[in-house]
C-alpha cells in the first residue's frame, strides 16, 4: 500500500526533478545565459513572496498581485457563470430562444478572446476593466456551450420515467433536466475557469498596475527574467490549486456520475 | 360496476409514419384486463407489443380506438400506471432509496411518509444494504428491482413491464420472476408483462395474449390454468409450451 503510493509519488516527481536538473546544468555558471538558473529564480520567488533578499520595488508584493489576479479571475468567472448558465438553459429548453439567439452566438464564438482585446481597450480603457471583460468572455463560451449540450442531451427515457411517476410538466426542469445535465454543466464550469486563467494574463499585460500578468510584462521590459519566471510559476500553482478545488467540489456533488465520482 | 375492467383496449389501431411511409404497428386490438390479473403479451419482434404497452402507459396515442382505465380514457402517463422499462430508466443522480422514493416525493407526499414508504419498498426488493448506492454501482438485476420497487412505492395500480428481464442472465431472471410473483400475490397488483419467451409467459401469466406481425394484431387470448407455483419441467407445462410454440410458429 505505502510502497505503491511511494511509487506513484516518485513517478510524478521524476519528470519535474529531471527538468530542474536539466535547467540547472544548462544555465548555472554561464554568464550570458538568457534564462536564469533555477536557484536564482527560487531566490527571486522567495523575495517576491516574503521580501528580505533584494528589498526592491517587487519585494513582498506577490500576495498583492496574486490577489488582484485571483479576484479578477473569480469575478469574471462568476459573472460569466451567472450569465451563461441561465442563458444556456433557456437556449437548450426553449426553441424560440434557441432559434433567436443560437445563430448569433455561434457566429461570434470563433472570434478568439484575444481578438476582443483592442476593442475592449477602446470601450473600457486601459486598465483592469478590460482584463475583467476578457476573463468574462473567455469563461462565458465554455460554460454556455456545455450547458446547452447538457440540457439538450437528457436521455428521453428519463422524461418518460418522470411522467409515469407523476412529475408535473412544470416540475420536469428541476426534477429531471437540471440534475441530468449537471455533469455537463460542471465540465463547462471547469473549462471556463481554466480558460479564465489563460486569459487573465493577456488581459493584465495591457497597462494594468497590479496582477501577475502585469508584473510578468513589466519585469520583461526591465530584463528581470527571474521575476518573469517566478510570475509564471505563481500562475501555474494558482491555476492548479483552483482546478483542484473545482474538481474536489465536482467529486462531492457528482458522486453519482461514473465520469466524476 | 364489478364488471368494468381495470383497463380496456377498444378497437385500437396505431400507425406510425416511417420515412414518410405509414406503418401499421397495431391493428384493431381489443382486450380487457381485470383487476389483479397477470397478463403476458407474447409474440415475435415487431408485432406491436411495445406499442400496445406504451399506449396503455399513455406514452403514445392510438390512431383509432381508445384505451380506458376504469372507464376513463387514457390520455397521458400517470402514476396509476407504472412502467418498468427494459433499460431501467433509473435516475442516475439518485440513490436506490432516492429512486424508490422519487414518485411519492414528486407527488408531494409528506416527508415522513416518503421515508417510511421508501424503507418498506427498499426492503421488499431486498436492497436494504444498497439503499445508499447509485445506479451505476448496481448489477442489472438490482437495477430492475429498483425500477419495480419505484412503481410499487408510487401505488401504481397497473404495472406495465416491457421485456423487463430480457437483458438479464438466466439465474438473475429466474430469481426476479419468482420475486415478482411473490410481490404480485401479496399486493394484488395488476400486471401486463411483455415477453417474447414462451416459457416466461407460461410461468408467470394468468392469461397469455398472443400477437402476430404484418400488421401487428392480437391472434389469441388464452387462460393458463396451471396451479402455482408452476414447475417448468412438468408434463402439463411442456404441453402448454408446445401449444404456444405451434401457435407462434403457424402465424409467422
Ligand atoms: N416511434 C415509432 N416510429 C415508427 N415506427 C415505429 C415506432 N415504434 C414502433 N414502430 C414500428 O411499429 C412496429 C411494432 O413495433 P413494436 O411495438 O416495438 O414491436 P415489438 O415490441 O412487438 O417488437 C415495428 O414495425 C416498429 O418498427
Ligand atoms: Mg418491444
Amino acid at each position: 500500500m505505502d510502497a505503491a503510493r511511494l511509487r506513484v509519488a516518485g513517478l510524478a516527481l521524476a519528470a519535474p526533478l529531471l527538468f530542474l536538473l536539466f535547467w540547472h546544468v544548462s544555465t548555472a555558471g554561464r554568464s550570458f545565459s538568457l534564462i536564469p538558473p533555477p536557484l536564482e529564480v527560487g531566490r527571486q520567488l522567495w523575495d517576491l513572496a516574503f521580501g528580505g533578499v533584494w528589498d526592491d520595488l517587487y519585494s513582498g508584493t506577490l500576495a498583492e498581485h496574486a490577489f488582484a489576479s485571483v479576484s479578477r479571475v473569480y469575478g469574471g468567472f462568476l459573472l460569466a457563470a451567472a450569465c451563461a448558465l441561465p442563458l444556456g438553459m433557456l437556449i437548450g429548453r426553449i426553441r424560440l430562444v434557441r432559434e433567436a439567439l443560437d445563430p448569433t452566438l455561434q457566429l461570434m464564438r470563433p472570434i478568439p478572446v484575444t481578438a476582443w482585446l483592442p476593442l475592449a481597450m477602446i470601450v473600457f480603457g486601459i486598465g483592469p476593466r478590460s482584463a475583467f471583460f476578457l476573463v468574462f468572455l473567455g469563461a462565458f463560451y465554455p460554460i454556455l456551450v456545455n450547458t446547452i449540450f447538457g440540457v439538450r442531451n437528457v436521455e428521453g427515457r428519463l422524461f418518460e420515467a418522470a411522467a409515469m411517476l407523476g412529475v408535473s410538466p412544470s416540475a420536469v426542469f428541476w426534477k429531471v433536466v437540471l440534475p441530468a445535465s449537471l455533469p455537463s454543466i460542471f465540465t463547462g464550469l471547469r473549462l471556463g475557469l481554466g480558460f479564465a486563467w489563460v486569459v487573465i494574463v493577456v488581459g493584465e499585460m495591457t497597462g494594468v498596475q497590479t496582477g501577475l500578468g502585469a508584473i510578468i510584462m513589466e519585469a520583461r521590459q526591465l530584463s528581470r527574467t527571474e521575476i518573469v519566471i517566478s510570475g509564471m510559476i505563481a500562475i501555474g500553482l494558482l491555476g492548479y490549486a483552483s482546478d483542484a478545488l473545482v474538481q474536489a467540489l465536482g467529486r462531492r456533488l457528482l458522486r453519482w456520475s461514473p465520469q466524476h465520482g | 360496476m364489478a364488471d368494468i375492467p381495470l383497463l380496456s383496449v377498444e378497437g385500437v389501431t396505431k400507425r406510425f409514419s416511417f420515412n414518410g411511409a405509414p406503418i401499421t404497428a397495431l391493428e384493431g386490438a381489443n382486450l380487457a384486463i381485470r383487476k389483479g390479473e397477470f397478463v403476458c403479451l407474447i409474440g415475435p419482434s415487431g408485432c406491436g407489443k411495445s406499442t400496445l404497452l406504451r399506449m396503455a402507459g399513455g406514452f403514445e396515442t392510438p390512431s383509432e380506438g381508445a384505451l380506458r382505465m376504469w372507464g376513463a380514457p387514457v390520455t397521458a402517463p400517470g402514476p396509476d400506471r407504472g412502467m418498468v422499462f427494459q433499460d431501467y430508466g433509473l435516475f442516475p443522480w439518485l440513490t436506490v432509496a432516492g429512486n424508490i422514493g422519487f414518485g411519492p416525493a414528486a407527488r408531494g407526499r409528506p416527508r415522513a411518509e416518503v421515508a417510511e414508504t421508501t424503507r418498506r419498498f427498499v426492503e421488499m426488493v431486498g436492497l436494504t444494504r444498497f439503499a445508499g448506492a447509485y445506479p451505476h454501482q448496481l448489477s442489472g438485476g438490482m437495477k430492475q428491482r429498483v425500477a419495480i420497487a419505484r412503481v410499487l412505492a408510487n401505488e401504481a395500480e397497473l404495472v406495465l413491464m416491457d421485456e423487463p428481464f430480457g437483458a438479464l442472465d438466466a439465474m438473475t431472471r429466474e430469481n426476479l420472476q419468482r420475486e415478482l410473483l411473490e410481490i404480485w400475490a401479496r399486493t394484488k397488483l395488476t400486471v401486463i408483462f411483455v415477453t417474447h419467451a414462451i416459457e416466461e409467459a407460461i410461468l408467470l401469466a394468468d392469461r397469455i395474449v398472443v400477437m402476430s406481425t404484418n400488421p401487428g394484431r392480437i391472434v389469441a387470448d388464452e387462460a393458463v390454468a396451471l396451479p402455482r407455483p408452476r414447475d417448468p419441467t412438468s408434463p402439463e407445462f411442456n404441453a402448454l409450451r408446445r401449444h404456444f410454440s405451434a401457435m407462434l410458429g403457424s402465424h409467422h
